[in-house]
Parts: structure tokens; C-alpha cells; sequence
């Protein structure tokens, strides 16, 4: 027998998330896209520390005024600062996002694993899987946000129970497709002869669902949660718009943009604001996710 | 094949009856009450007579064998008198809105022209537009069209409807005054210039309709080409000494629809519902205004018939493009 040629590794090892951000970093889009979403998401949560107009200040001789220094996006019809609204309703339409989404993303990949790993259970929570996917979805959310809006403003107070509802059902009619991705992922790492190896020395499913499973489905999830922001931001923008989401003093962007529509002709860069927001957020969630996936895929990586 | 169609239209028939069942005990929830608008000094036994007269008197499990029975029995049997002139239905009480105290399939066969108009001509603009520029990006990847192609679905996807819709508005209509912001659905085309000017009116929703489905259908159409050009029948065709616009025209492109028909089978239901909005944005009086009208009116029966129109379209097209995978690809049949 000879001996290995290099028994002590000269270069200490590679972690795997190094790889990741590597190939992450040469997608172009995504890099600009996951910089533009921590811009945005930055200047909305902190942004009202340095702007320090309220954004419920009414100044009735400043209305209806042009972009100036004092006011960067101008004033609406009863002479509030358009700019700290922006802000203000971004927060609220990025939260939404983000708890929806999280919400969204826990009920999919709970019911996923659950399907994928006990075989008892999968028939029959595919089934509930592909009844969710046949209800008709924006309908539906109209019919919940105008059943249980009532009910829910009484019980926590008109702004957090309509928060409330705007997450819940954002986040109970959106995890079909996170579900059905983890369980064919958990199908296919079930029979791997690593999960084998730990069933053998006695591993818990519990156990074995927390440390074995579960960290190896982390790509297709964080993959869908990406996609589930940038789809819990437009939704919620889409029921304000109609009419059906926060009530009008309280500014989210859907709701911006639904006020300024009023003011189309006097006003068209009212609409302008609130709208591109809402389409650059999207968007830079949008190439965040490709490049994610791109950096979360082995067979890409490396390439 | 045809064992697999009979087995998925009987296993469509309970999925419709859970869906119409979420529906009627979300609604059932309903806090409202379809009788607050009537004034105080009507004494309660009267009101007592009227909600009865609306069919709220029974319990729960019976107005949702009612409004079984109206739907699926009824509605068809109305159909057919009015289509043969015979009378099955004389006499059968119909589903009724609170609203207008009108059936309210009548209201949606009122509606329903001007949304298929809208939709329908929005959909078609986009596969046009959507196959060409797919195919050609899959067979030039990475070059600039390809990238060009990328950036504007991305951009499709990211601008919801009822922003691009508005810009266009402001575009178009304020700035520029060449097409009317509001849909004119009483407008009757009788002549060139009527003819010219419903375009006119129907080109700004078709356009940010068909954005958002061209996106998709186009990312998708290069996807499906792609995996197809690499495959060892284009090689074997190539060799031959076929003509490229023979490889890729007849070859692949034939090969590579199968996917794409499915998937727009499968977006036909998706679009109805996207058409709520684009059709509040441009006011066009078709059946997603009236769901709006009819959830803002607090006017039950519409709603409950109207969503569960949706679901049928929904489940309707899964199965048709289930049973269409199977008739244009061999390889899967499902015996």
C-alpha cells in the first residue's frame, strides 16, 4: 500500500454557501436585483427616521403641489406629503409580502414533508392540494376580505385586523405550489441512502424530518419564497386596488395608486409613484429568485 | 383514452360539489344582511315575510339543496326552453339576485359577450405575438433579441394590470387622446366607422391583457424549444440535408407545442379571473365587474353563482388539458 500523496488538505474546505454566493454573484440581474430589493425594503423601514413628515400630516394650503426640495414626490388632494405616504405604505405592502409569504411558505413546505415522507398521508393531502388549486382564487379572496372584515376590525382594531385578514388569506390560498415541490423533492431524498443510513441507526422521524430532510429541500423553498413575495405584494396591492383591502387613511401602494386614479388627468405622476414601486419591487424579487435558483442548483453550479 | 376522459369527468363532479360547498358556507359566514336597507318603520313580521320571500327562511343544508337543484337542473332546463321553445321550466323558481330581483344567470348571459370580446381577442393577440418571438429566442439563445425577450417578461410578470393599465390611460388616452379610456359596451358595430372605433376602444385592455399572457406563453414557448433543439432527431434531421426552416418550423416547433397547448388550455381559466381587474380599470361591464358590483352590493345568490361559474371554468380546462396532453403526445397515455 502506498501512502495518500497529501495526507493533510493544504486549502481548508469550501463551505457549500460559499459556492452559492459565488455563482450567485456572477448573475448579474439577481445581484441587482436582491441590491434594488434591499434598497427599497431599507429606505421604507428606515426612511421615516430621516423623512420626519407624518404621513398623516394634512397641510390644506400645500395640496396638489408639483415635485420641489420640500416635497420630493409632491402633495395629494388634502396637502399630505406624497413622499412620506410612499413611504409609509410601502411598509405596510412590504410586511404584507413578507408575512404572507412566510405564512404561505410554512403551511406549503409543512404539507409537502408531511405528503413526501408519512405514505399514508400523501393520497389524501394531494387530493386537498389539487381542490385548492381548482377554487378560483382572486374571486374567493374578494368574497373573504368582504366576509370577515367586520368580525376581525371589531376584534383587533380596524388596521391590525385587516392585516390580519390580508395575510391569512394570502397566505392560505397561495401554498399549493411550494407543496407540491417540496413533496416531490422529500419523494426523492426519502429513498437516498443517506436517510437510509440514519433510519438504520434508530433516527426518529422527527429527528430524522429536522436534520436530514428538511436541509435538503432548503433550496426549493427558499426558491418559492422569493417568487411568494413579489406574489403576496401584488395580490394585496390588487384587492386595495379594488377597493377591498386597508381602509383609505391607512396608505398602502395598491391603495396609492387606486386614490390617484381620480386624479389621472390633473395629476398622472401620482399614479406614476406608488405604481413603479410596487413593478421595481416585484421585479428585483423576480430576478432574485432566478439567480437563487441558478446559485441553488449543483449541476449549474461550478459551471 | 377515452376510459381516462369518462374516469376524470366523474372524478370532476365531487371536486365541483366540495368547491360549491367552500363556497356556500364561506358565504353562509356572511355578517351582512341583505335586509338592513329597509327602512326601520317596516314592522319585523313583515320583514320576517320578506326575507322568506328571499328564501332565507329554510336552514342551511336545504337552501344549499335549493340552490343545487336551481343551478344544475333548473338553469339547463331554462337553456333549452329558450333555445327549442318548449316549457320545462314554467313555474320552477330560478336563482334569484338580491340585487335587481332578476335571474341571475339572464344578468350573466347579458355579461358575458363583452368580457369573451376582451379576453378572448386578448388572448389570441397574445399567442400570435408570444410563438414567434418564443421560438426565434430559443434559436438564437443568449443573443441580444433572447435578452431583449427576457427582460420585457420579466418586466411582463412584475407590472401588475392595474398599473400598466393606468399607463397606458395616461399615455394614450390623456397625454396623446387616441383611444377612449372608458369601454362603451352599448357601442353596436354597423358600419366601417363603428367598426373602427370599437377597435379603437378594445385595443388598450387587449394590450395590457395580452402583455401579461405573451410573457408567460412566450418564456414558456422558448423553455419547451430549447429542450427539443438539442435532441438527437434534430441532429438526425439536420443530417439529412433538411432546410433549417424544415428542422425548425416542422421538426421541433411540432414537438415542442405540446407543452405550450397545454399551458394555454390551462390559462384560459387564469385570465377570466385577471380580467377583474383590467376590467374595472377600463370599466368594461362584463362578468368580473359584476362579481365586483355584486361583493360590494352584499348581493349573495350573484356571487355564490358567479364564483362557482370560475370554478367550473377551472376545473373544465385542467381536465381539457389533461385529456389534449394525452391525444398530442403518444408517449403518455394514461390506460
Amino acid at each position: 500500500m502506498t501512502e495518500l500523496s497529501n495526507p493533510i488538505p493544504s486549502k481548508p474546505p469550501r463551505s457549500q454557501w460559499l459556492d452559492v454566493w459565488d455563482q450567485f454573484k456572477s448573475h448579474r440581474g439577481a445581484l441587482m436585483g436582491g441590491i434594488l430589493f434591499f434598497l427599497i425594503v431599507a429606505s421604507v423601514y428606515l426612511g421615516p427616521f430621516f423623512w420626519d413628515i407624518e404621513a398623516t400630516h394634512i397641510d390644506i394650503r400645500a395640496r396638489n403641489q408639483g415635485p420641489s426640495w420640500a416635497h420630493p414626490f409632491g402633495t395629494d388632494q388634502l396637502g399630505r406629503d406624497m413622499m412620506a405616504r410612499m413611504m409609509a405604505g410601502g411598509s405596510t405592502s412590504v410586511s404584507v409580502g413578507l408575512t404572507a409569504m412566510a405564512l404561505a411558505l410554512f403551511l406549503g413546505s409543512f404539507i409537502g414533508v408531511v405528503a413526501g415522507f408519512f405514505k399514508r398521508l400523501d393520497g389524501p393531502l394531494m387530493r386537498l392540494t389539487d381542490l385548492f388549486l381548482a377554487l378560483p382564487l382572486l374571486p374567493l379572496l374578494l368574497v373573504m376580505m368582504l366576509l370577515f372584515r367586520e368580525p376581525l376590525n371589531a376584534a383587533f382594531g380596524p388596521e391590525q385586523g385587516i392585516f390580519i385578514l390580508i395575510v391569512c388569506a394570502i397566505g392560505v390560498t397561495s401554498w399549493m405550489p411550494t407543496a407540491r415541490i417540496v413533496r416531490g423533492d422529500v419523494l426523492a431524498i426519502k429513498e437516498r441512502e443517506f436517510v437510509m443510513a440514519a433510519r438504520s441507526i434508530g433516527t426518529a422521524d422527527s429527528k430524522l424530518i429536522t436534520r436530514h430532510i428538511l436541509p435538503n429541500v432548503l433550496s426549493p423553498i427558499m426558491v418559492s419564497a422569493t417568487l411568494g413575495i413579489a406574489t403576496a405584494i401584488i395580490t394585496e396591492s390588487s384587492l386595495s386596488f379594488l377597493g377591498l383591502g386597508f381602509p383609505p387613511d391607512f396608505p398602502t401602494w395598491g391603495r396609492l395608486l387606486f386614490d390617484a386614479t381620480d386624479y389621472l388627468q390633473q395629476h398622472p405622476e401620482r399614479v406614476f409613484w406608488p405604481g413603479m414601486a410596487i413593478s421595481l419591487t416585484v421585479l428585483s424579487v423576480n430576478y432574485l429568485g432566478d439567480g437563487l435558483r441558478d446559485a441553488l442548483d449543483p449541476r449549474i453550479r461550478g459551471r | 383514452m377515452l376510459t381516462f376522459t369518462i374516469r376524470r369527468l366523474i372524478l370532476s363532479v365531487p371536486t365541483l360539489l366540495f368547491i360549491s360547498l367552500v363556497i356556500f358556507l364561506l358565504l353562509e359566514l356572511a355578517p351582512g344582511d341583505p335586509m338592513a336597507q329597509v327602512p326601520l318603520t317596516v314592522p319585523p313580521e313583515v320583514k320576517e315575510k320578506m326575507r322568506e320571500a328571499l328564501g332565507l327562511g329554510q336552514p342551511a343544508p336545504i337552501r344549499f339543496w335549493k340552490w343545487l337543484v336551481q343551478f344544475f337542473w333548473i338553469e339547463p332546463q331554462v337553456m333549452i326552453d329558450h333555445y327549442f321553445g318548449t316549457s320545462f321550466s314554467a313555474g320552477d323558481l330560478r336563482v334569484i339576485s338580491w340585487q335587481t330581483r332578476s335571474p341571475v344567470m339572464d344578468i350573466v348571459i347579458q355579461r358575458m359577450p363583452q368580457t369573451l370580446w376582451v379576453v378572448g381577442t386578448a388572448y389570441v393577440v397574445a399567442i400570435l405575438i408570444a410563438l414567434p418571438i418564443g421560438i426565434y429566442s430559443a434559436y438564437r439563445q443568449y443573443s441580444w433579441f433572447d435578452q431583449l425577450g427576457t427582460f420585457v417578461s420579466m418586466v411582463g410578470f412584475s407590472v401588475p394590470p392595474f398599473f400598466s393599465g393606468v399607463l397606458v390611460i395616461v399615455i394614450f388616452s390623456v397625454q396623446l387622446g387616441w383611444f377612449p379610456s372608458i369601454y362603451d359596451t352599448t357601442h353596436v358595430v354597423d358600419s366601417w366607422d363603428s367598426f373602427v372605433y370599437q377597435l379603437r376602444q378594445m385595443i388598450m385592455p387587449v394590450m395590457v391583457l395580452a402583455l401579461q399572457i405573451t410573457a408567460q406563453l412566450s418564456r414558456f414557448m422558448r423553455a419547451s424549444m430549447l429542450d427539443n433543439l438539442n435532441q438527437d432527431y434534430v441532429r438526425t434531421a439536420r443530417a439529412k440535408g433538411l432546410s433549417e426552416y424544415v428542422v425548425v418550423m416542422v421538426h421541433v416547433l411540432r414537438n415542442s407545442m405540446i407543452p405550450v397547448v397545454t399551458v394555454i388550455a390551462l390559462g384560459i381559466p387564469a385570465i377570466f379571473g385577471g380580467a377583474i381587474i383590467t376590467e374595472q380599470v377600463f370599466k368594461v361591464n362584463g362578468i368580473g365587474q359584476l362579481l365586483i358590483g355584486a361583493i360590494q352590493a352584499n348581493d349573495l345568490p350573484m356571487v355564490q353563482t358567479l364564483t362557482f361559474i370560475f370554478a367550473i371554468l377551472i376545473v373544465l380546462f385542467n381536465l381539457i388539458a389533461d385529456v389534449l396532453y394525452g391525444i398530442l403526445d403518444p408517449r403518455i397515455r394514461y390506460d
